[in-house]
């Protein structure tokens, strides 16, 4: 659907979810897939334009999840379907293992108790090892680990491929999304009437998705928010490609009260990262890199695993987490008006999102009532853009080499700017084909960028010429 | 597989001219890749700056030279591949190559990089703020302006104070662009009088010891803040240009597993333009930042006269004695001495740089022993070029010392 068509409120959805980031997307899915007529709203200029850009892209297993939690059951429903569905997807998985180290006496003693919680959530494949031993698992790490959790089914994953894909097989089977659209209001009187930007939006049912705005949205539903969103921002550097030379396995801190804490890992895309930080603020847009945090992060990362002294940095970024004044999901079922809010998914929100979906289809219920029809799945063949796999550049005909730090093709930029959901801005187009991500960051491609570009981002590359030579 | 005697990895004026020197001297199958479409590298995107004097006689701009390039090419039977990149370099010479066919193995009996350089980006620099559209550095700016008549902004603010720097402002002139304010992190031009007085000339503001502190826009770049002393003040603007603060293009050396210098954080030569792995040789600006075109030119010409040589026996076997130096030296070229045959050609000279401008005594040891010193205030990013003494081929130790001025 073009960006500027307005919306008449005469079309009535199934469902309106609102927030296109990765819990939006499988939201999306579930409900397609199930046979509902769905409008997914976004008010950014592209998905995955919030929390959703900035993660580690760690598909975890949920050792470390509180006991008996909702966030443990999603995580595992989430992370089994994306195993269930990956490959007919052409979806990446990177089966690097993680190991969470100790590197104090004190962090030690903890991981008998994380390997004992990690039994009680139904993960088997855990050795606890000792210093040696987990140098031969990763012989990159530094001689100063004193022992080691081994978490053997921690994987990576291509964090935006994923969502594109989710959202690419929902608008197959007809979902309707609308970016730049940004939800002002909404009442509900038996069917839900969404006053947005860009027109009405009629739905029976809506999905609050919206992530870092998730009590916004819910106050403009005319509901008492129950959570407050305190973003948790987090920092991150990616090495160059050269260090994956250097690690194979994520490695995880011993977890604090707080945070996950700073991982040092591999990426599908054959880069090192070291982050999040985790740094609270109120700013729910603004997300900086921070000159010192980042040296500080670099240094960090080559204190535990040496070999990443003297790796060229490739790229930074920051993002922020929708934290909430608790450490668990919001999720919240309100039946009489037919509305779920899926709120205060911070971190573990790429691995649970496939079962957040799921949950949500089981809310509402109207498939169990046999509210939908559906119909075949459509087949999703995603591009392939993990290095572990064959990308378009070692194929023939790509046309040319347009990024030749990622070595993304021609005829990829292409494919995706006439796809049925073409990036909306530089960040989209970057996340779909990875060009400009590389480490000279546009230097040789980024005006050849603009040109192929050209009418398709929000904000484009090259600016009006106003006079000129 | 057809074996090339060399193949050669980049087109610009190292490659190019090595490549004629080594047929001059006879060699036979000389491949020479190149990923883009043309020859020249990094002078096709300076339309101003003149480039050729030295090496051909007469002055060409920009695209002009990589013409002249490509025509020297024609003349002298090279096997001249357009659109090809490569991938991963082999331990035995072998590269993984990808072209618009598809990938390809290529094989030779030496293999010399030419690589060249590409500038510090924002994200290396660890500057902090927002991460909007609009922010490039002189490369990028130059490939906009020059290949496609397109701009990445109207009111840049820029930042460094380098040759390149100028050739910035300059395209930005003559493209409708006003650069509001030029800055530089340190207290002095890296460029001295009269290039100094450009931008002001041009009417752009010029700040010495001034920081960027802070970048701020959602879409586009809408304003820095910069910090001079304790003054911190806001400049409205739609991009940033980072330029210079230039880096080898030694990527595929640290993805392949060949050794990098961590001073010049290109490969390690030894004086023939040889690496650790005596298959690879390497020349022009992938050796250190940033030289001129005809300086890249003449050292492919030399490393290229020595490679051919080179090719008469077997790579060679002796382990090289490495070149140490006292900080604040930033880099020594080559870093790496091999004893063994004089060969024709190769770097004749040491290159030095500093990190910082410092006053004080510099000095050569070879084997304990000083054979040159030379007292002067030394400024970083200008070349510095110590004679090297022919028995420093043969020596256990080779040492620059510096002792600073107090």
């Amino acid at each position: 659907m073009n960006a500027q068509s307005q919306l008449s409120g005469s079309e009535l959805f199934d469902v309106a979810i609102i927030g296109a980031g990765i819990v939006g997307c499988a939201v999306a899915r579930r409900f397609a897939l199930a046979g509902a007529k769905v409008a997914l709203i976004e008010k950014g200029s592209d998905i995955l334009s919030g929390a959703s850009k900035a993660n580690s892209a760690i598909l975890h297993t949920g050792f470390d999840a509180p006991k008996a939690s909702l966030e443990l059951a999603l995580v595992q429903a989430g992370r089994q379907e994306y195993l269930d569905i990956h490959q007919d997807m052409n979806l990446p998985l990177v089966e690097t293992s993680a190991l969470v180290c100790a590197w104090t006496p004190d962090e030690a003693s903890k991981l008998e108790g994380i390997t004992e919680q990690g039994r009680q959530n139904g993960i088997d494949r855990l050795r606890l090892l000792t210093s040696a031993e987990a140098r031969t698992v990763e012989p990159g790490l530094a001689h100063n680990l004193v022992a080691a959790l081994h978490v053997l089914d921690e994987h990576v994953i291509d964090p935006w491929s994923a969502p594109l894909a989710y959202v690419n097989q929902a608008i197959a089977l007809g979902a309707n999304v609308l970016r730049q659209c940004e939800v002002r209001a909404g009442a509900f009187d038996g069917t839900w009437l969404l006053e947005t930007n860009r027109g009405d939006i009629r739905s029976k049912w809506v999905v609050n998705a919206a992530g870092l705005f998730g009590d916004h949205v819910d106050a403009r539903l005319g509901f008492q928010p129950e959570f407050l969103i305190k973003p948790r921002k987090g920092q991150f550097v990616v090495l160059d490609k050269a260090a994956s030379r250097q690690l194979k396995t994520i490695i995880l801190p011993v977890p604090n009260e707080i945070t996950k804490g700073v991982v040092v890992c591999p990426t599908a895309f054959g880069n090192i990262l070291v982050g999040p930080t985790a740094e609270e603020q109120d700013d729910r847009i603004r997300a900086t890199v921070e000159h010192d945090t980042l040296a500080a992060l670099v240094a960090h990362g080559s204190k535990l695993v040496p070999g990443l002294a003297h790796i060229p940095v490739t790229a930074v970024y920051a993002g922020l987490r929708p934290a909430t004044e608790k450490k668990e999901y919001r999720v919240i079922h309100r039946a009489g008006h037919n509305a779920i809010t899926l709120g205060g998914i911070r971190s573990t929100g790429l691995s649970s999102a496939l079962g957040l979906a799921q949950h949500a289809l089981k809310l509402h219920g109207g498939a169990e009532r046999g509210e939908f029809a559906s119909s075949a799945t459509p087949k999703v063949h995603m591009p392939n853009l993990a290095e572990s796999r064959p990308r378009d550049w070692q194929a023939a005909n790509h046309g040319d080499i347009v990024c030749h730090c990622e070595m993304v093709t021609r005829r990829e930029i292409e494919a995706t700017l006439s796809s049925p959901l073409p990036p909306g801005d530089f960040g989209g187009l970057r996340r779909r084909t990875r060009a400009g991500m590389g480490r000279c960051q546009g230097f040789y491609c980024n005006a050849r960028l603009a040109e192929i570009s050209k009418g398709y981002l929000a904000t484009p590359l090259a600016v009006e010429q106003e006079g000129g030579k | 597989m057809n074996r090339s005697d060399v193949i050669i990895v980049g087109g610009g004026p190292s490659g190019v001219a090595a490549a004629i020197a080594m047929r001059k001297a006879g060699v036979g199958k000389i491949t020479l890749l190149e990923r883009e479409r043309y020859l020249g590298g990094a002078t096709r995107h300076c339309g101003h700056s003149p480039f050729g004097m030295l090496e051909f006689g007469r002055v060409y701009l920009g695209a002009a030279y990589g013409r002249r390039l490509e025509r020297e090419i024609a003349r002298h039977d090279i096997d001249l591949r357009y659109g090809h990149s490569v991938a991963q370099l082999g331990e035995d010479g072998e590269l993984l190559v990808a072209n618009p066919d598809g990938l390809q193995t290529l094989s030779a009996k030496r293999v010399l990089m030419t690589t060249g350089v590409r500038e510090t980006t924002r994200a290396a620099r660890f500057v902090t703020g927002d991460r909007p559209v609009g922010i490039v550095t002189t490369g990028t700016l130059q490939a906009y302006a020059a290949f496609h008549n397109m701009m990445p902004f109207h009111r840049p603010v820029i930042v460094g104070s380098e040759l390149v720097t100028l050739s910035a402002i300059w395209t930005c002139l003559s493209h409708g662009a006003r650069p509001a304010a030029v800055l530089e992190p340190r207290s002095h031009s890296l460029v001295r009088a009269p290039l100094n007085w450009f931008p002001p000339l041009m009417g752009v503001p010029f700040h010495r010891d001034a920081q960027v502190v802070d970048i701020l826009g959602r879409g586009r770049v809408e304003a820095v803040r910069i910090k001079r002393g304790d003054i911190v003040e806001t400049i409205e603007c739609d991009g940033i240009l980072f330029s210079g603060g230039f880096t080898p293009e030694a990527s595929l050396f640290l993805t392949s597993g060949l050794a990098v210098d961590l001073g010049s954080a290109g490969p390690a030569v030894d004086q023939d333009g040889r690496c650790e792995n005596p298959r690879y040789f390497a020349a022009g600006n992938v050796l250190r930042a940033v030289e001129t075109g005809g300086w890249a030119f003449r050292e492919g010409r030399a490393i290229g006269t020595a490679l051919a040589a080179d090719l008469l026996g077997d790579p060679a076997r002796a382990a090289p004695t490495k070149v140490t130096y006292d900080a604040p030296i930033k880099l020594v070229v080559p870093s790496l001495l091999r004893s063994g045959s004089a060969l024709p050609g190769g770097l004749k000279d040491f290159q030095l740089r500093f990190q910082r401008r410092v006053e004080g005594t510099l000095s050569l040891s070879i084997d304990g022993r000083e054979v040159w010193q030379r007292n002067a205030i030394w400024r970083p990013e200008s070349r510095i070029i110590v004679p090297r003494p022919n028995n420093s081929t043969g020596a256990q130790s080779v040492h620059f010392g510096f002792r600073e001025e107090v």
